[in-house]
Protein backbone atom coordinates (compact mmCIF):
# COMPACT_ATOMS: atom_id res chain seq x y z
CA UNK A 1 0.00 0.00 0.00
CA UNK A 2 1.62 3.42 -1.00
CA UNK A 3 1.04 6.33 1.16
CA UNK A 4 0.17 9.13 0.30
CA UNK A 5 2.96 11.82 -0.82
CA UNK A 6 1.96 15.37 0.88
CA UNK A 7 3.71 18.10 0.44
CA UNK A 8 6.34 19.38 2.99
CA UNK A 9 5.97 23.09 2.49
CA UNK A 10 2.97 25.29 2.52
CA UNK A 11 2.45 28.93 0.99
CA UNK A 12 -0.80 30.71 2.29
CA UNK A 13 -3.43 31.13 -0.19
CA UNK A 14 -3.75 34.86 -1.36
CA UNK A 15 -7.24 36.02 0.80
CA UNK A 16 -8.40 39.27 -1.43
CA UNK A 17 -7.26 39.28 -4.72
CA UNK A 18 -7.71 35.31 -5.83
CA UNK A 19 -7.09 35.66 -9.64
CA UNK A 20 -3.05 35.32 -10.42
CA UNK A 21 -3.55 38.02 -13.34
CA UNK A 22 -5.32 40.50 -11.14
CA UNK A 23 -2.85 39.99 -8.28
CA UNK A 24 0.19 40.57 -11.26
CA UNK A 25 -1.84 43.50 -12.69
CA UNK A 26 -2.58 45.47 -9.59
CA UNK A 27 0.80 44.71 -8.01
CA UNK A 28 2.28 46.00 -11.53
CA UNK A 29 0.08 49.05 -11.78
CA UNK A 30 0.63 50.00 -8.03
CA UNK A 31 4.55 49.97 -9.12
CA UNK A 32 3.74 52.65 -11.65
CA UNK A 33 2.24 54.63 -9.73
CA UNK A 34 4.66 54.84 -7.01
CA UNK A 35 7.18 55.53 -9.60
CA UNK A 36 5.17 58.15 -11.61
CA UNK A 37 4.24 59.77 -7.73
CA UNK A 38 7.41 59.76 -6.28
CA UNK A 39 9.20 61.64 -9.27
CA UNK A 40 6.61 64.04 -8.79
CA UNK A 41 7.97 65.02 -5.16
CA UNK A 42 10.53 67.88 -5.70
CA UNK A 43 12.42 67.97 -2.95
CA UNK A 44 15.00 70.61 -1.96
CA UNK A 45 17.61 68.90 0.04
CA UNK A 46 19.72 71.74 0.95
CA UNK A 47 16.30 73.86 2.52
CA UNK A 48 15.76 70.49 4.01
CA UNK A 49 18.99 70.38 5.82
CA UNK A 50 18.71 73.51 7.07
CA UNK A 51 15.39 72.96 8.36
CA UNK A 52 16.38 70.08 10.25
CA UNK A 53 18.31 72.36 12.53
CA UNK A 54 15.11 74.07 13.28
CA UNK A 55 13.41 70.99 13.51
CA UNK A 56 15.79 70.47 16.52
CA UNK A 57 15.21 73.58 18.26
CA UNK A 58 11.28 72.83 17.92
CA UNK A 59 11.77 69.34 19.28
CA UNK A 60 13.74 71.35 22.18
CA UNK A 61 10.86 73.79 22.42
CA UNK A 62 8.70 70.97 22.48
CA UNK A 63 10.63 69.18 25.57
CA UNK A 64 11.44 72.26 27.60
CA UNK A 65 7.96 74.42 26.66
CA UNK A 66 7.51 78.18 27.67
CA UNK A 67 4.03 78.37 28.97
CA UNK A 68 5.32 82.35 30.24
CA UNK A 69 6.46 84.56 28.42
CA UNK A 70 3.13 84.26 25.94
CA UNK A 71 0.89 83.68 28.56
CA UNK A 72 -1.45 86.64 27.93
CA UNK A 73 -2.13 85.53 24.04
CA UNK A 74 -2.55 81.65 25.00
CA UNK A 75 -4.69 81.82 27.04
CA UNK A 76 -6.86 84.50 25.27
CA UNK A 77 -6.56 82.12 22.29
CA UNK A 78 -7.77 79.31 24.92
CA UNK A 79 -10.96 81.13 26.10
CA UNK A 80 -12.21 81.94 22.67
CA UNK A 81 -11.56 78.25 21.90
CA UNK A 82 -13.10 76.52 24.80
CA UNK A 83 -16.50 79.00 24.67
CA UNK A 84 -16.76 79.13 20.46
CA UNK A 85 -16.55 75.12 21.13
CA UNK A 86 -19.18 74.83 24.06
CA UNK A 87 -21.70 77.43 22.07
CA UNK A 88 -21.13 76.18 18.73
CA UNK A 89 -22.15 72.80 20.45
CA UNK A 90 -25.50 74.13 21.75
CA UNK A 91 -26.65 75.98 18.96
CA UNK A 92 -25.41 73.04 16.47
CA UNK A 93 -26.77 70.38 18.73
CA UNK A 94 -30.49 72.49 18.73
CA UNK A 95 -30.42 72.74 15.19
CA UNK A 96 -29.89 69.97 13.83
CA UNK A 97 -32.38 67.48 16.23
CA UNK A 98 -35.56 68.88 14.47
CA UNK A 99 -33.45 68.49 10.90
CA UNK A 100 -32.30 64.62 11.95
CA UNK A 101 -36.11 64.45 12.45
CA UNK A 102 -37.41 65.81 8.92
CA UNK A 103 -34.46 63.76 7.60
CA UNK A 104 -35.84 60.25 9.03
CA UNK A 105 -37.67 58.80 6.43
CA UNK A 106 -39.74 56.97 8.58
CA UNK A 107 -40.79 60.13 10.43
CA UNK A 108 -41.10 62.99 7.57
CA UNK A 109 -43.31 62.88 4.46
CA UNK A 110 -41.12 62.65 1.08
CA UNK A 111 -40.02 66.48 0.48
CA UNK A 112 -39.30 67.08 3.87
CA UNK A 113 -37.01 63.97 3.77
CA UNK A 114 -35.09 65.22 0.69
CA UNK A 115 -34.77 68.67 1.72
CA UNK A 116 -32.80 67.90 4.90
CA UNK A 117 -30.46 65.47 3.85
CA UNK A 118 -29.44 68.02 0.99
CA UNK A 119 -28.64 70.46 3.72
CA UNK A 120 -26.76 67.09 5.56
CA UNK A 121 -24.94 66.68 2.17
CA UNK A 122 -23.84 70.16 1.49
CA UNK A 123 -22.72 71.05 5.30
CA UNK A 124 -20.60 67.52 5.09
CA UNK A 125 -19.50 68.05 1.72
CA UNK A 126 -17.20 71.26 2.77
CA UNK A 127 -14.24 71.19 4.88
CA UNK A 128 -14.64 73.65 8.41
CA UNK A 129 -11.86 75.45 6.90
CA UNK A 130 -13.11 76.56 3.60
CA UNK A 131 -16.27 77.40 5.51
CA UNK A 132 -14.06 79.45 8.30
CA UNK A 133 -12.88 81.39 5.11
CA UNK A 134 -16.25 82.74 3.44
CA UNK A 135 -17.84 83.03 6.99
CA UNK A 136 -14.69 85.04 7.95
CA UNK A 137 -15.26 87.12 4.85
CA UNK A 138 -18.53 87.93 5.09
CA UNK A 139 -18.22 88.13 9.35
CA UNK A 140 -15.05 89.68 9.71
CA UNK A 141 -12.32 88.24 11.55
CA UNK A 142 -12.76 87.19 15.64
CA UNK A 143 -14.41 83.85 17.47
CA UNK A 144 -18.02 85.13 16.03
CA UNK A 145 -16.77 83.40 12.31
CA UNK A 146 -15.89 80.78 14.08
CA UNK A 147 -18.64 79.89 15.95
CA UNK A 148 -20.56 80.00 12.84
CA UNK A 149 -18.42 77.29 10.78
CA UNK A 150 -18.28 75.17 13.72
CA UNK A 151 -22.35 75.39 14.31
CA UNK A 152 -22.35 74.74 10.72
CA UNK A 153 -19.92 71.18 10.37
CA UNK A 154 -22.04 70.08 13.65
CA UNK A 155 -25.22 70.00 11.66
CA UNK A 156 -23.90 68.05 9.15
CA UNK A 157 -22.62 65.30 11.06
CA UNK A 158 -25.05 65.58 14.09
CA UNK A 159 -28.13 65.15 12.19
CA UNK A 160 -26.76 62.49 9.79
CA UNK A 161 -26.17 60.50 12.59
CA UNK A 162 -28.97 61.27 14.43
CA UNK A 163 -31.51 60.72 10.80
CA UNK A 164 -29.77 57.05 10.84
CA UNK A 165 -30.68 56.42 14.16
CA UNK A 166 -34.15 57.11 14.22
CA UNK A 167 -34.47 55.15 11.15
CA UNK A 168 -33.02 52.33 12.90
CA UNK A 169 -35.59 52.12 15.75
CA UNK A 170 -37.27 49.70 17.49
CA UNK A 171 -40.56 49.79 15.02
CA UNK A 172 -42.26 47.65 17.31
CA UNK A 173 -42.05 50.47 20.32
CA UNK A 174 -43.30 53.44 17.63
CA UNK A 175 -46.59 51.03 16.73
CA UNK A 176 -47.35 50.79 20.71
CA UNK A 177 -47.65 54.21 21.18
CA UNK A 178 -49.40 54.43 17.76
CA UNK A 179 -51.79 52.10 18.53
CA UNK A 180 -52.82 54.41 21.44
CA UNK A 181 -54.02 57.51 19.49
CA UNK A 182 -51.41 59.37 20.20
CA UNK A 183 -50.72 62.51 17.84
CA UNK A 184 -47.33 63.11 15.94
CA UNK A 185 -45.29 65.10 18.26
CA UNK A 186 -46.64 62.37 21.44
CA UNK A 187 -45.09 59.94 18.88
CA UNK A 188 -42.06 61.43 18.95
CA UNK A 189 -41.65 62.16 22.87
CA UNK A 190 -42.32 58.94 23.80
CA UNK A 191 -41.74 56.16 21.35
CA UNK A 192 -39.06 57.84 19.41
CA UNK A 193 -37.26 60.13 22.12
CA UNK A 194 -36.46 57.43 24.51
CA UNK A 195 -35.19 55.08 21.97
CA UNK A 196 -32.41 57.94 20.47
CA UNK A 197 -31.72 59.96 23.44
CA UNK A 198 -28.79 58.04 24.78
CA UNK A 199 -27.09 58.11 21.45
CA UNK A 200 -27.81 61.50 20.70
CA UNK A 201 -25.85 62.58 23.93
CA UNK A 202 -23.16 60.71 23.34
CA UNK A 203 -22.90 61.92 19.71
CA UNK A 204 -22.70 65.53 21.16
CA UNK A 205 -20.11 64.90 23.98
CA UNK A 206 -18.10 63.49 20.90
CA UNK A 207 -18.87 66.03 19.11
CA UNK A 208 -18.28 68.68 21.53
CA UNK A 209 -14.73 66.76 21.30
CA UNK A 210 -14.08 67.45 17.65
CA UNK A 211 -15.49 70.72 17.81
CA UNK A 212 -12.43 71.85 20.04
CA UNK A 213 -9.80 69.83 17.80
CA UNK A 214 -11.17 72.11 14.75
CA UNK A 215 -11.40 75.27 16.68
CA UNK A 216 -7.42 74.74 17.20
CA UNK A 217 -7.24 74.71 13.07
CA UNK A 218 -9.88 77.27 12.00
CA UNK A 219 -7.82 80.03 13.41
CA UNK A 220 -5.21 79.73 11.17
CA UNK A 221 -7.55 81.85 8.55
CA UNK A 222 -8.65 84.36 11.23
CA UNK A 223 -11.47 82.67 12.60
CA UNK A 224 -10.28 83.03 16.28
CA UNK A 225 -8.86 80.55 18.92
CA UNK A 226 -6.05 78.71 19.72
CA UNK A 227 -5.04 78.17 15.97
CA UNK A 228 -4.66 82.11 15.86
CA UNK A 229 -2.03 82.06 18.42
CA UNK A 230 -0.37 78.98 17.25
CA UNK A 231 -0.06 80.18 13.72
CA UNK A 232 1.60 83.65 15.01
CA UNK A 233 3.84 81.60 17.13
CA UNK A 234 5.06 79.25 14.64
CA UNK A 235 5.51 82.60 12.25
CA UNK A 236 7.50 84.44 14.64
CA UNK A 237 10.00 81.01 15.44
CA UNK A 238 8.96 80.76 19.07
CA UNK A 239 9.20 77.24 18.99
CA UNK A 240 9.00 77.03 22.60
CA UNK A 241 5.52 78.98 22.79
CA UNK A 242 4.33 76.31 20.16
CA UNK A 243 5.38 73.77 22.07
CA UNK A 244 3.68 74.75 24.83
CA UNK A 245 0.28 75.30 22.78
CA UNK A 246 0.54 72.36 21.29
CA UNK A 247 1.31 70.60 24.67
CA UNK A 248 -2.25 72.53 25.64
CA UNK A 249 -4.10 71.35 22.82
CA UNK A 250 -2.97 67.29 23.50
CA UNK A 251 -3.61 67.54 26.68
CA UNK A 252 -6.86 69.33 26.87
CA UNK A 253 -8.11 66.41 23.78
CA UNK A 254 -7.00 63.66 26.43
CA UNK A 255 -9.39 65.38 28.73
CA UNK A 256 -12.18 65.59 26.56
CA UNK A 257 -11.55 61.93 25.62
CA UNK A 258 -11.27 60.50 29.09
CA UNK A 259 -14.40 63.10 30.61
CA UNK A 260 -16.46 62.09 27.56
CA UNK A 261 -16.10 58.31 27.71
CA UNK A 262 -17.21 58.55 31.05
CA UNK A 263 -19.89 60.94 31.55
CA UNK A 264 -21.02 58.08 27.93
CA UNK A 265 -20.85 55.35 30.42
CA UNK A 266 -22.58 57.28 33.33
CA UNK A 267 -25.36 58.24 31.19
CA UNK A 268 -25.79 54.49 29.73
CA UNK B 1 -59.96 43.59 54.34
CA UNK B 2 -57.88 44.60 52.16
CA UNK B 3 -57.15 48.62 51.09
CA UNK B 4 -56.92 49.68 47.78
CA UNK B 5 -54.61 51.57 47.14
CA UNK B 6 -54.25 54.81 45.71
CA UNK B 7 -52.38 54.99 42.69
CA UNK B 8 -51.44 58.45 40.86
CA UNK B 9 -54.46 59.41 38.04
CA UNK B 10 -51.25 60.49 35.65
CA UNK B 11 -48.53 58.92 34.62
CA UNK B 12 -44.73 60.85 34.71
CA UNK B 13 -41.54 59.61 33.43
CA UNK B 14 -39.58 60.34 35.92
CA UNK B 15 -39.55 60.98 39.92
CA UNK B 16 -39.85 64.26 41.22
CA UNK B 17 -35.99 64.07 42.60
CA UNK B 18 -35.05 62.98 39.43
CA UNK B 19 -36.87 65.56 37.60
CA UNK B 20 -35.53 68.11 39.92
CA UNK B 21 -32.00 66.83 38.91
CA UNK B 22 -33.15 67.20 35.04
CA UNK B 23 -33.77 70.32 35.43
CA UNK B 24 -31.13 71.58 37.16
CA UNK B 25 -28.66 70.06 34.75
CA UNK B 26 -30.39 72.02 32.51
CA UNK B 27 -30.62 75.44 33.91
CA UNK B 28 -26.61 74.85 34.68
CA UNK B 29 -26.38 74.14 30.92
CA UNK B 30 -28.21 77.26 29.69
CA UNK B 31 -26.46 79.33 31.92
CA UNK B 32 -22.42 78.02 31.21
CA UNK B 33 -23.82 78.74 27.69
CA UNK B 34 -25.06 82.58 28.45
CA UNK B 35 -21.48 82.90 30.35
CA UNK B 36 -19.69 81.26 27.54
CA UNK B 37 -21.66 83.38 24.66
CA UNK B 38 -20.94 86.59 27.03
CA UNK B 39 -17.04 85.61 27.17
CA UNK B 40 -16.87 84.96 23.22
CA UNK B 41 -18.83 87.77 21.67
CA UNK B 42 -17.05 90.64 24.20
CA UNK B 43 -15.41 91.65 21.15
CA UNK B 44 -17.24 90.85 18.20
CA UNK B 45 -18.27 93.78 15.99
CA UNK B 46 -21.36 93.79 15.25
CA UNK B 47 -22.06 96.63 12.86
CA UNK B 48 -19.66 93.34 10.59
CA UNK B 49 -22.19 90.80 11.52
CA UNK B 50 -25.21 92.76 10.35
CA UNK B 51 -23.26 93.69 7.24
CA UNK B 52 -23.03 89.86 6.90
CA UNK B 53 -26.02 89.36 4.10
CA UNK B 54 -24.61 91.91 2.06
CA UNK B 55 -21.48 90.67 1.98
CA UNK B 56 -22.16 87.24 1.48
CA UNK B 57 -24.61 88.93 -1.74
CA UNK B 58 -21.56 90.67 -3.05
CA UNK B 59 -18.87 87.75 -2.95
CA UNK B 60 -21.63 85.56 -4.27
CA UNK B 61 -21.95 87.88 -7.05
CA UNK B 62 -18.22 87.36 -7.57
CA UNK B 63 -18.09 84.49 -7.64
CA UNK B 64 -20.77 83.92 -10.39
CA UNK B 65 -19.85 82.69 -13.49
CA UNK B 66 -16.92 80.10 -12.53
CA UNK B 67 -13.64 80.93 -14.77
CA UNK B 68 -13.92 77.36 -16.79
CA UNK B 69 -10.68 78.55 -18.55
CA UNK B 70 -8.73 77.87 -15.58
CA UNK B 71 -9.68 74.63 -15.07
CA UNK B 72 -6.39 73.09 -17.38
CA UNK B 73 -3.78 75.00 -14.84
CA UNK B 74 -5.24 73.22 -12.09
CA UNK B 75 -4.56 69.54 -13.40
CA UNK B 76 -0.50 69.82 -11.81
CA UNK B 77 -1.91 70.69 -8.50
CA UNK B 78 -4.59 68.00 -8.55
CA UNK B 79 -2.11 65.69 -9.55
CA UNK B 80 0.13 66.93 -6.42
CA UNK B 81 -2.60 66.50 -4.15
CA UNK B 82 -3.63 63.19 -5.59
CA UNK B 83 0.20 62.31 -4.68
CA UNK B 84 0.45 63.78 -0.96
CA UNK B 85 -2.78 61.94 0.00
CA UNK B 86 -1.41 58.75 -1.13
CA UNK B 87 2.20 58.57 -0.49
CA UNK B 88 1.12 59.96 2.82
CA UNK B 89 -1.45 57.16 3.72
CA UNK B 90 1.25 54.48 2.35
CA UNK B 91 3.76 55.99 5.17
CA UNK B 92 1.38 56.61 7.71
CA UNK B 93 0.16 53.30 7.58
CA UNK B 94 3.85 51.30 7.71
CA UNK B 95 4.69 53.94 10.59
CA UNK B 96 0.89 52.64 12.09
CA UNK B 97 1.43 49.02 12.22
CA UNK B 98 4.40 48.08 14.34
CA UNK B 99 2.44 51.03 16.33
CA UNK B 100 -0.66 48.87 16.72
CA UNK B 101 1.21 45.45 17.51
CA UNK B 102 2.95 47.28 20.58
CA UNK B 103 -0.61 48.67 21.49
CA UNK B 104 -2.42 45.94 21.55
CA UNK B 105 -3.20 44.55 24.38
CA UNK B 106 -2.27 40.75 22.96
CA UNK B 107 0.51 41.22 20.99
CA UNK B 108 2.52 44.41 22.78
CA UNK B 109 5.84 43.04 24.36
CA UNK B 110 5.71 44.70 27.38
CA UNK B 111 2.61 45.93 28.53
CA UNK B 112 4.20 48.09 31.27
CA UNK B 113 6.70 50.11 28.88
CA UNK B 114 6.22 50.20 25.35
CA UNK B 115 2.21 49.91 25.42
CA UNK B 116 1.45 53.80 27.21
CA UNK B 117 4.45 55.15 24.91
CA UNK B 118 2.59 53.15 21.73
CA UNK B 119 -0.57 54.77 22.97
CA UNK B 120 0.88 58.27 23.75
CA UNK B 121 2.14 58.48 20.08
CA UNK B 122 -1.50 57.57 18.87
CA UNK B 123 -3.41 60.41 20.98
CA UNK B 124 -0.56 62.64 19.99
CA UNK B 125 -0.66 62.18 16.04
CA UNK B 126 -4.79 61.94 16.76
CA UNK B 127 -5.09 65.50 18.71
CA UNK B 128 -2.78 67.50 16.16
CA UNK B 129 -4.60 68.40 12.94
CA UNK B 130 -3.08 67.65 9.52
CA UNK B 131 -3.33 71.41 8.76
CA UNK B 132 -1.31 71.72 12.11
CA UNK B 133 1.35 69.68 11.21
CA UNK B 134 1.47 71.21 7.61
CA UNK B 135 2.42 74.58 9.39
CA UNK B 136 4.98 72.37 11.62
CA UNK B 137 6.51 71.03 8.84
CA UNK B 138 6.18 73.82 6.11
CA UNK B 139 8.62 75.99 9.09
CA UNK B 140 10.95 72.83 9.43
CA UNK B 141 11.33 71.47 6.06
CA UNK B 142 10.21 74.09 3.78
CA UNK B 143 7.12 74.33 1.36
CA UNK B 144 5.99 71.37 -0.75
CA UNK B 145 4.53 68.63 -1.38
CA UNK B 146 7.02 66.74 0.95
CA UNK B 147 5.88 68.49 4.20
CA UNK B 148 2.46 67.60 2.85
CA UNK B 149 3.39 64.22 2.12
CA UNK B 150 4.41 64.03 5.90
CA UNK B 151 1.70 65.96 7.48
CA UNK B 152 -0.56 63.69 6.37
CA UNK B 153 1.65 60.81 7.00
CA UNK B 154 1.99 61.92 10.92
CA UNK B 155 -1.97 61.95 11.55
CA UNK B 156 -2.51 58.95 9.84
CA UNK B 157 -0.31 57.15 12.27
CA UNK B 158 -3.12 57.88 15.15
CA UNK B 159 -6.06 56.96 13.72
CA UNK B 160 -4.98 53.59 11.26
CA UNK B 161 -3.23 52.65 14.78
CA UNK B 162 -6.00 53.12 16.63
CA UNK B 163 -8.19 51.23 14.80
CA UNK B 164 -6.08 48.50 13.72
CA UNK B 165 -4.96 47.81 16.91
CA UNK B 166 -8.57 47.54 18.60
CA UNK B 167 -8.81 44.88 15.53
CA UNK B 168 -5.75 43.34 16.62
CA UNK B 169 -7.25 42.91 20.15
CA UNK B 170 -10.40 41.53 18.83
CA UNK B 171 -8.52 38.62 17.05
CA UNK B 172 -10.13 34.83 17.85
CA UNK B 173 -7.81 33.45 20.90
CA UNK B 174 -8.70 30.28 19.43
CA UNK B 175 -7.01 30.44 16.19
CA UNK B 176 -3.90 31.77 17.62
CA UNK B 177 -3.85 28.95 20.16
CA UNK B 178 -3.91 26.52 16.98
CA UNK B 179 -0.94 28.06 15.53
CA UNK B 180 1.17 28.01 19.16
CA UNK B 181 0.15 24.83 19.86
CA UNK B 182 1.88 23.45 16.13
CA UNK B 183 5.20 24.83 17.82
CA UNK B 184 5.28 27.63 16.05
CA UNK B 185 7.68 30.87 16.70
CA UNK B 186 6.32 33.97 17.76
CA UNK B 187 6.80 35.39 14.12
CA UNK B 188 5.31 32.02 12.64
CA UNK B 189 2.30 32.86 15.52
CA UNK B 190 1.78 36.87 14.32
CA UNK B 191 2.36 35.93 10.04
CA UNK B 192 -0.17 32.70 10.64
CA UNK B 193 -2.24 33.29 13.60
CA UNK B 194 -2.56 37.36 13.79
CA UNK B 195 -2.24 38.69 10.24
CA UNK B 196 -4.90 37.06 8.46
CA UNK B 197 -7.46 37.95 10.85
CA UNK B 198 -6.83 40.99 10.72
CA UNK B 199 -6.01 41.50 7.11
CA UNK B 200 -9.51 42.66 5.98
CA UNK B 201 -9.83 45.12 8.59
CA UNK B 202 -6.38 46.67 7.62
CA UNK B 203 -7.24 47.15 4.26
CA UNK B 204 -10.87 48.87 5.05
CA UNK B 205 -9.08 51.23 7.66
CA UNK B 206 -6.15 52.27 5.11
CA UNK B 207 -8.74 52.86 2.37
CA UNK B 208 -11.21 54.90 4.71
CA UNK B 209 -8.40 56.55 5.86
CA UNK B 210 -7.09 57.39 2.03
CA UNK B 211 -10.60 58.93 1.39
CA UNK B 212 -10.07 61.24 5.02
CA UNK B 213 -6.81 62.00 3.45
CA UNK B 214 -7.59 63.07 0.20
CA UNK B 215 -10.08 65.85 1.91
CA UNK B 216 -7.70 67.13 3.93
CA UNK B 217 -4.75 67.28 1.43
CA UNK B 218 -6.93 69.69 -0.74
CA UNK B 219 -6.69 72.54 1.63
CA UNK B 220 -3.02 72.15 2.88
CA UNK B 221 -1.35 74.13 0.54
CA UNK B 222 -3.67 77.35 2.31
CA UNK B 223 -0.46 76.73 4.77
CA UNK B 224 1.78 76.06 2.01
CA UNK B 225 2.45 72.88 1.62
CA UNK B 226 1.41 71.90 -2.03
CA UNK B 227 -1.52 70.52 -4.26
CA UNK B 228 -4.61 72.55 -4.81
CA UNK B 229 -5.03 74.41 -2.02
CA UNK B 230 -1.94 76.47 -2.89
CA UNK B 231 -4.20 77.62 -5.66
CA UNK B 232 -7.10 78.53 -3.36
CA UNK B 233 -4.67 80.56 -1.44
CA UNK B 234 -3.56 82.20 -4.61
CA UNK B 235 -6.76 83.01 -5.76
CA UNK B 236 -8.20 84.40 -2.45
CA UNK B 237 -5.01 86.25 -1.89
CA UNK B 238 -5.89 88.32 -5.04
CA UNK B 239 -9.55 88.28 -4.88
CA UNK B 240 -10.15 86.27 -8.01
CA UNK B 241 -13.23 84.52 -6.80
CA UNK B 242 -14.16 83.40 -10.10
CA UNK B 243 -11.04 81.38 -10.10
CA UNK B 244 -12.60 80.60 -6.65
CA UNK B 245 -15.55 78.97 -7.42
CA UNK B 246 -13.77 76.70 -9.85
CA UNK B 247 -11.14 75.36 -7.30
CA UNK B 248 -13.94 74.26 -5.00
CA UNK B 249 -16.32 72.58 -7.54
CA UNK B 250 -12.99 70.80 -8.49
CA UNK B 251 -12.27 70.18 -4.83
CA UNK B 252 -15.89 68.65 -4.10
CA UNK B 253 -15.83 66.22 -7.67
CA UNK B 254 -12.45 65.01 -6.07
CA UNK B 255 -14.28 64.40 -2.36
CA UNK B 256 -16.87 62.99 -4.14
CA UNK B 257 -15.28 60.46 -6.36
CA UNK B 258 -13.06 59.23 -3.45
CA UNK B 259 -15.88 58.84 -1.07
CA UNK B 260 -17.61 57.28 -3.91
CA UNK B 261 -14.29 54.72 -4.48
CA UNK B 262 -13.54 53.74 -0.82
CA UNK B 263 -17.02 53.03 -0.38
CA UNK B 264 -16.56 50.27 -3.01
CA UNK B 265 -13.52 49.09 -1.93
CA UNK B 266 -14.74 48.56 1.48
CA UNK B 267 -17.69 47.17 0.17
CA UNK B 268 -15.97 44.44 -2.00
CA UNK B 269 -13.09 43.80 1.13
CA UNK B 270 -15.49 43.23 4.21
Amino acid sequence: MSTQEYPTTWRRPPQIVTDRRWRIALQLGILAYLVLALGSVEVDWQRVSVGLERGQRFIMGFLQPDFTSRWGDISRGLVESLTMTLTSTVVGVLISVPIGIGAARNLAPAWLYYVCRSIIAVSRALQEIIIAIFLVAMFGFGPFAGFLTLSFATIGFLAKLLADDIEEIDEAQAEAIRATGASWWQLVNYAVQPQVMPRLIGLSLYRLDINFRESAVIGIVGAGGIGATLNTAIDRYEYDSAGAILLIIIGIVMIAEYGSSYLRKFLQ
Amino acid sequence: MTEISHYSQTWAHRTPRARLALWTGWVALVALFLWCWQLMTENTIWAFVWDAPRQAADIGSRMMPPRLSYLPELMVPLWDTLNIATLGTIAGVIMAVPVAFLAARNTTPSARFLRPVALFIIVASRSINSLIWALLLVAIIGPGILAGIVAIALRSIGFVGKLLYEAIEETDAKQIEAIEATGASATQVLNYGIVPQIMPAFWGISVFRWDINIRESTILGLVGAGGIGLKLQASLNVLAWPQVTVILLLILGTVVVSEWVSAKVRRAII
